[in-house]
């Protein structure tokens, strides 16, 4: 009812929804424009979040200390979590070990990206880019092939696509549908799942804010009491983002330790 | 009156639907699991979240798709 009170048509004036276009902001530099698009605001974000991850982790593992101080103990309790409740309980106690340091920097990367969608001035996940999380499902990719291959040899591709324990008569169409899942719906609903839901919130956000100017700056009394509320909505829908930002994140970590994971054992 | 914009949006709902159920359905389940045995909470909790994100998949490929198919 509210959306049908506004003048609906662009054409007219009225209010225009933000849509997909909003989020590519203008470029800052025009290098490697030929290729795309140029050197802009996500490109720097993901310099400032690598520079900001690696201090972070650098100073708090600086001065160690018996009993750890407010510092150490920030660190040494994100350690922990990635390699407790993901690494230890997923991969498994026997061979976790190695893939820790993968955990660890796609969690924090991810989630530190995610999280500037809500800081101010940085005001935009980087990862509502779908180039970003291409990049990372891609590295999880080709890293579990990799793993079982190497730890199977070419037996492994057997192994992927034919669970043991079906009846030979439905073999045929069970190793086609697990073919289509494992190796191509598997990369592009881990990418997919990761951009759509922060793409999805910001442009929540966005749609909130710019009603909200809309309807106080150009509408009357009535609209105006409408505006206050979709104000309070869009703060609310803001906070609903850093939760959903932080659970994006655990499970985009979860998912590359148990395709890891998949890739290790010996039975499918 | 005229109404503009794209049906999309109105095909993304309807298909949202089935996510929505799917994702009370496995949290209904692990609620259940870890109220009857509290100290199960850690074996699920990572069961539930995988649950989450298979379903949530269906979804998310709809509101991709709205989008992609949206402008021809």
């Amino acid at each position: 009812m509210i959306a049908l009170a506004l003048p609906a048509a662009p054409e007219e004036g009225g209010f225009k929804a933000p849509g997909l276009e909003d989020m590519h902001l203008p470029e800052i530099l025009p290098w490697g424009a030929d290729y795309g698009s140029g050197f802009g605001k996500q490109m720097l974000l993901v310099i400032i979040s690598v520079i900001l991850i690696s201090w972070f982790f650098m100073a708090a593992s600086r001065r160690r200390q018996m009993v750890p101080g407010k510092f150490q103990f920030l660190g040494e309790m994100s350690y922990n979590f990635v390699r407790n409740s993901v690494g230890k309980d997923i991969i498994g106690e026997k061979d976790f070990k190695p893939f820790v340091p993968l955990l660890m920097s796609l969690f924090f990367f991810i989630l530190v990206n995610n999280l500037f969608g809500v800081v101010p001035i940085f005001q935009m996940p980087t990862t509502s880019h779908v180039g970003t999380a291409y990049a990372l499902a891609g590295i999880v990719y080709v890293y579990w092939i990799f793993l079982g291959l190497k730890k199977h040899g070419i037996a492994y591709l057997k192994l992927a696509v034919v669970p043991s324990g079906v009846p030979k008569a439905i073999l045929p169409l069970i190793v086609i549908i697990e073919i289509i899942s494992n190796f191509f719906v598997r990369p592009l609903t881990h990418s997919l799942r990761l951009f759509a839901t922060m793409l999805s919130g910001h442009l929540i956000v966005m749609l909130a804010a710019a009603g909200t100017s809309y309807m106080i700056v150009e509408g009357g009394v009535f609209l105006k009491g409408l505006g206050v509320l979709t104000f309070v909505g869009g703060v609310g829908m803001g906070l609903f983002e850093v939760l959903i930002m932080a659970l994006q994140a655990y499970v985009f970590v979860l998912l590359t330790a148990i395709y890891i994971q998949g890739s290790l054992v010996e039975e499918h | 009156m005229e109404i503009y914009g794209s049906l999309n949006a109105i095909g993304y709902g309807l298909s949202a639907i089935g996510g929505a159920i799917g994702v009370g359905l496995v949290f209904a389940a692990y609620i259940n699991g870890v109220a009857r045995q509290p100290e199960a909470q850690r074996v699920l909790q990572p069961i539930a979240f995988l649950g989450l994100a298979l379903t949530e998949a269906l979804a998310i490929l709809g509101l991709v798709f709205a989008f992609i198919w949206g402008r021809v």
